[in-house]
């Protein structure tokens, strides 16, 4: 492996920040690589597991947060479960993900902050997940209308996808959760 | 056995299939399920992917409701399991994570409230004596993979549900149910399912390296806990087939579907007719091969 950093944005690397939102101390990985073995996506992406924490330690900065290898993960966990130092890469990695949403330099491929903001702005409006709206609005701004449109009427047919909005939830404790997000950590702004 | 029920947002969509087995099984069973009234959603996948205080926040205004009814929260799916879970796991072990939290409720929570995955109530409740009792229609003969996917097992810390690299919590009930369980080693393995709408094709790969292992060992179907597992593994076999060029045809069913059956219950009470994958040929193969069963 080897690891060619060239430092962009934030002086002194992005590891502080990424220790700080995930709640983990990366100084303790000693690269025996175990999450990457285990790592169903491994041959995917360009970094494993293990090398974005070498990264990190080694002082990468907002570069590492424009390459598409952060949202190629599944969050299986089983990086998480086999770490002998039990550091949660599952939550190093959604905290890299949101900070990417949060400068605005997030653009990977399938763009999946776009199928996160669908969907939970279908719970915001109705207090649980709408599947039908998160979707077409996902699609619609990808402009992949046509993919999976032979599976849908089937899955409709079969009841297997809920035709109309849900209801019956206890939508101002949701309301309050979300504007609280948005005060006190710009979440969805 | 009385519960605070939690469905999730799925047993009203894409594992409406799942919700009904559940409820068909638990009153046959005695288990008094009671819905908790104004429910929302877990977060799921996308809150924790946004902001971790936001998914703890919503995984928790359940939990809070769950324990002004003095009992335990059953979960049916398997990721709203997980996520209620974690936000326990968290509330426990950070403070800051409970003070974001009360802050965004009005309320505190400790992160006290016990979840139980509905596989769980049926084994260590019910318990295996009493349900062997109940089994009209042992399902003699058909070969069963039992898939556990990533939710249910990990992170071992949080869930804390069976074996993280080897559990038979599944392997257990299916055997009750008079099915064989073939050995294999995917049934920790993941189905992709995050990606199943932003990459797909990442989805049909992995879902499909675990229908043909579980092939490969000899299973006839493959029977899940995880709606997100049932979608990836169930509807995408239309995508492997275009895109490895082979049948896949593996009925992917719900355990309490399965339970549901053995139990003497109908199909479509069970909701096997809105599985994309029909199990049908492969179930009536099962009854000719033992016609004087019974």
């Amino acid at each position: 492996m080897t690891i060619r950093i060239t430092k962009q944005g934030t002086t002194g690397g992005l590891i502080k920040a990424v220790e700080r939102r995930a709640d983990v101390n990366l100084s303790v990985c000693y690269q025996c690589r175990k999450c990457s073995i285990g790592c169903p996506v491994a041959g995917e992406t360009e970094s494993p597991p293990s090398e974005i924490i070498r990264r990190l330690q080694l002082g990468a900065g907002d570069e590492l947060l424009q390459t598409d290898l952060i949202w190629t993960c599944l969050a299986c966990e089983t990086c998480y479960a086999r770490c002998p130092n039990q550091i949660n890469f599952a939550a190093v990695i959604d905290a890299l993900k949101s900070i990417a949403v949060e400068k605005g330099v997030a653009k990977p491929k399938g763009d999946a902050p776009l199928f996160n903001r669908s969907f939970l702005n279908s719970v915001k409006s109705y207090g649980r997940a709408y599947d039908l709206k998160a979707i077409a609005a996902y699609k619609l701004g990808t402009g992949s209308l046509g993919q999976d449109m032979d599976k849908f009427p089937a899955m409709l047919k079969k009841g297997k996808m809920a035709i109309l909005p849900p209801s019956g939830a206890d939508k101002g404790t949701v309301s309050r959760i979300f504007d609280k997000a948005s005060k006190n950590r710009g979440t969805g702004r | 056995m009385k519960y605070a029920h939690y469905p999730g947002c799925s047993a009203h969509s894409t594992a409406r299939d799942m919700h009904e087995s559940c409820l068909a099984v638990s009153k046959a069973l005695g288990i008094e399920l009671n819905e908790i009234k104004g429910w929302t959603c877990c977060g799921a996948s996308s809150a924790h992917q946004t902001d971790r205080e936001l998914a703890a926040s919503l995984a928790s205004a359940n939990l809070v409701k769950a324990g002004r009814m003095g009992m335990d929260m059953v979960v049916n799916c398997a990721a709203c399991y997980n996520r209620s879970k974690v936000a326990n796991y968290e509330m426990v072990h950070s403070e800051d994570m409970r003070r974001a939290v009360a802050e965004s409720l009005g309320e505190p929570y400790d992160g006290s409230v016990p979840v139980r995955h509905f596989v769980e109530i049926l084994l260590k409740d019910v318990g295996v004596a009493a349900l062997r009792k109940k089994i009209t229609s042992p399902l003699t003969g058909l070969k069963a993979a039992a898939y556990y996917g990533c939710y249910l097992v990990r992170p071992p810390e949080a869930t804390n549900f069976d074996d993280p690299e080897n559990p038979t919590i599944l392997e257990r009930l299916i055997e009750v149910t008079g099915a064989e369980n073939v050995e294999w080693s995917g049934k920790v393995d993941c189905c992709g399912g995050m990606q199943n709408l932003t990459r797909t094709e990442i989805t049909v790969r992995r879902s499909a390296a675990v229908i043909d292992m579980a092939r490969a060992a000899g299973a006839e179907c493959i029977v899940v806990a995880c709606p997100m597992c049932q979608i990836s593994l169930d509807v995408r076999q239309a995508d492997m087939e275009k895109l490895l060029g082979r049948k896949y045809d593996m009925p992917v069913i719900y355990l309490t579907q399965l339970l549901g059956l053995a139990l003497g219950m109908s199909p479509r009470e069970l909701g096997f007719d809105r599985l994309m994958v029909d199990p049908a040929a492969v179930l009536k193969a099962r009854k000719e091969a033992v016609p004087s069963r019974r």
